[in-house]
This record gives C-alpha cells, sequence and structure tokens, in this order.
C-alpha cells in the first residue's frame, strides 16, 4: 500500500482553512467596498493577502508537513525577490522625480471616472 | 525501514534543521517525495519567478508613471438588472469561484489518498468546472473593457500602462487557468479509470499543488491590481 507514505490529513483542516480563505477574502472585499483609505488601506489588504498567500501554501500545499530540504528550496529562492521590488521601487521614485522636475509633469493628476 | 516510520517522517517536519542537512548530505536522493512532486515544484517555483517579473514591472511603471492610474473600483464595477454599479464585485465573485476550486481539489487529494475514486474523480471534475466557470467570467471582463475602449496603449481614464498590465497579467493567469482545467480532467480520466491504482495517488496531490498555486497567484492579482 504505497498511498499511506503521501500528504493524509484529516479533512476538517482543510474545511476550516477553506472557510477562513472565504473569510480573508470578504474582508479583503470589504476594504475596497467601504473606501478604507490611507496607510490602513496598505496594511489591510497586505496582511489579508499574506494570511491567504500562507494558509493556501502551508495547508493546501503541505509545505508546513515536508521536510525542510523541500521547503527551504520552494521558499529561499522567491525570497531574493524582496530586494528586486526594493530596488524597482527606488528606481521607479526616482523616474517618476526626474520626469516631475525636467519634463514639468504634474503628477497629481486625478484619473478620470468611468461611466457604465 | 518500516511503513509506520515512513509515515512519520513524511508527516510532521519533525527533523527540522538537523534533517536538512541530512537531507542535503545523502550521497542518494535530497528530496523524500516522488519525483514527480519535487518537478511539480521546481517547475513551481520558476513560475514564480515569471509572475513575479510581471507584477514587479507592473510595479515599476505604475510607481514611475506621471499619468493618472485609473480608479480599479470604477473601472471593474458592474450593475445588476439597472442598479448602481456595484465596486469591483465582477472580481470579488471570481475570487470566490476559484478559492472554491482550491477546496474542491484539496478534498480531492485526500480523497485520493484515501483511494475513493469516485470522490476524487467528481472533485476533480468540479473543481474544472469553477475553473472553467472562472475563465468565463475573464472573458466577460475582458469583453466589457474591450468595450470601454481599454487597449495595451490607451484608456481613457488616465495612464496607458494600465491596459497593457491588465490584459498581460490577467491574459498568462487566464491561460495558466485554462491549462488547469485541461490537466485537471485529463488526470481525473486517468483516475477514473483506475491507472494508478497500483502507482498510488500522488499524482493528485501534484495536480493539486499547480491548482493551488493558481489560486495563490490570484490573491497576488487580486491584491496588488484590483485593490491597491
Amino acid at each position: 500500500m504505497s498511498s499511506a507514505s503521501g500528504q493524509q490529513h484529516p479533512l476538517g483542516i482543510y474545511l476550516k482553512v477553506w472557510i477562513l480563505l472565504f473569510v480573508l477574502s470578504l474582508f479583503s472585499y470589504m476594504v475596497d467596498y467601504l473606501h478604507v483609505q490611507g496607510p490602513l488601506r496598505w496594511t489591510l489588504v497586505l496582511v489579508f493577502m499574506a494570511l491567504k498567500a500562507g494558509f493556501i501554501m502551508a495547508i493546501f500545499m503541505h509545505v508546513m508537513w515536508e521536510r525542510m530540504a523541500l521547503a527551504l528550496t520552494i521558499l529561499g529562492p522567491p525570497s531574493i525577490l524582496l530586494l528586486l521590488i526594493l530596488l524597482m521601487a527606488i528606481e521607479g521614485n526616482y523616474t517618476e522625480s526626474a520626469r516631475v522636475q525636467y519634463l514639468g509633469h504634474d503628477p497629481m493628476a486625478t484619473p478620470g471616472h468611468v461611466s457604465h | 525501514m518500516s511503513h509506520s516510520s515512513t509515515l512519520a517522517e513524511a508527516g510532521n517536519n519533525q527533523d527540522g534543521l538537523s534533517g536538512l542537512v541530512k537531507d542535503w548530505s545523502t550521497d542518494k536522493q535530497t528530496y523524500h517525495v516522488p519525483w514527480g512532486k519535487a518537478m511539480m515544484w521546481i517547475f513551481l517555483v520558476s513560475d514564480t519567478f515569471i509572475f513575479s517579473c510581471f507584477l514587479v514591472g507592473y510595479m515599476t511603471v505604475r510607481v514611475s508613471t506621471t499619468d493618472p492610474w485609473p480608479l480599479a473600483t470604477e473601472v471593474f464595477a458592474l450593475s445588476f438588472f439597472g442598479s448602481d454599479p456595484i465596486p469591483l464585485i465582477l472580481i470579488a465573485l471570481m475570487t470566490f469561484v476559484l478559492i472554491t476550486s482550491s477546496g474542491t481539489m484539496a478534498l480531492a487529494v485526500n480523497y485520493g489518498y484515501r483511494r475513493d475514486r469516485k470522490k476524487t474523480v467528481l472533485l476533480m471534475i468540479a473543481t474544472a468546472a469553477l475553473g472553467a466557470t472562472f475563465v468565463g467570467m475573464q472573458a466577460f471582463e475582458w469583453s466589457k473593457l474591450i468595450g470601454y475602449g481599454v487597449r495595451p496603449w490607451s484608456n481613457p481614464w488616465g495612464a496607458p500602462q494600465f491596459g497593457s498590465v491588465f490584459y498581460m497579467v490577467t491574459g498568462f493567469h487566464g491561460l495558466h487557468v485554462s491549462a488547469g482545467v485541461i490537466y485537471l480532467l485529463l488526470v481525473a480520466r486517468k483516475v477514473w479509470r483506475g491507472d494508478y491504482e497500483k502507482k498510488g495517488y500522488e499524482i493528485v496531490e501534484i495536480t493539486g499543488l499547480y491548482w493551488h498555486f493558481v489560486d495563490l497567484v490570484w490573491v497576488f492579482i487580486f491584491a496588488f491590481f484590483y485593490l491597491l
């Protein structure tokens, strides 16, 4: 019986995580629906995103039950992306400030409204 | 090695750091999982970099443009039967459809290991159907935006990069979902025929890894493109 060597866990934990993902998605939708703006919006959206991603990986994709050799192979290399994000944020901000300073662009223009 | 000790070893990450050292210093095999699962994980890590390049590129153009960024909450609003437009409602529904499909997939993996073929096949078909629904809703969303005049090079509201990012990111994700639907149906057919009775049902877990990854990518797209 080779099947027992795989990832086998009680059904209950999947159902609990499933409900949790629904609730977290609802929360992130409510952030938009209730027009939460500014730093609070960023914080809430990113926290709910991180929680959802964490639960999907840990439970649904079984990473929390894998041996550390595999878990680090999965999580290690992508962590270098944080550096790429940092560098590109610096680069993007520099480009924007150059466009404002030398090309006279207006960074405060507001987007057009959508008519349905 | 006895059967129960294999289960314990695979089951709870107990060896931690010393297990990591032990696994990497073996002569024969580092990853104690079926080779198909290791290869799927390596593919998913590479795919992570592809989607990350898209999302980091999106961040870069959005930060650097001085044109105003269109308001996603208005662009993706939808009215039903002449009601006021509900902000972002279609995207919220798509998110719920995809999460539901992840749930049915997780159950399919579980029933696969229990060797309940009928439930496994039914849950995989349900997952594929929900995935197809998602792609259908996305096609509807694309047609709406094309109708508004959103193009990869321009749109009526602000920064032209909005269109290029939208079509590229959601298009590539939708392609992944479509491929996943086909993959799920192919594996479900083989499960139904009993092809894995001898080999074991790791294949369902491997298919599930791909499917959960597609859901995982959507979590980031939903947050960064639609909500922020």
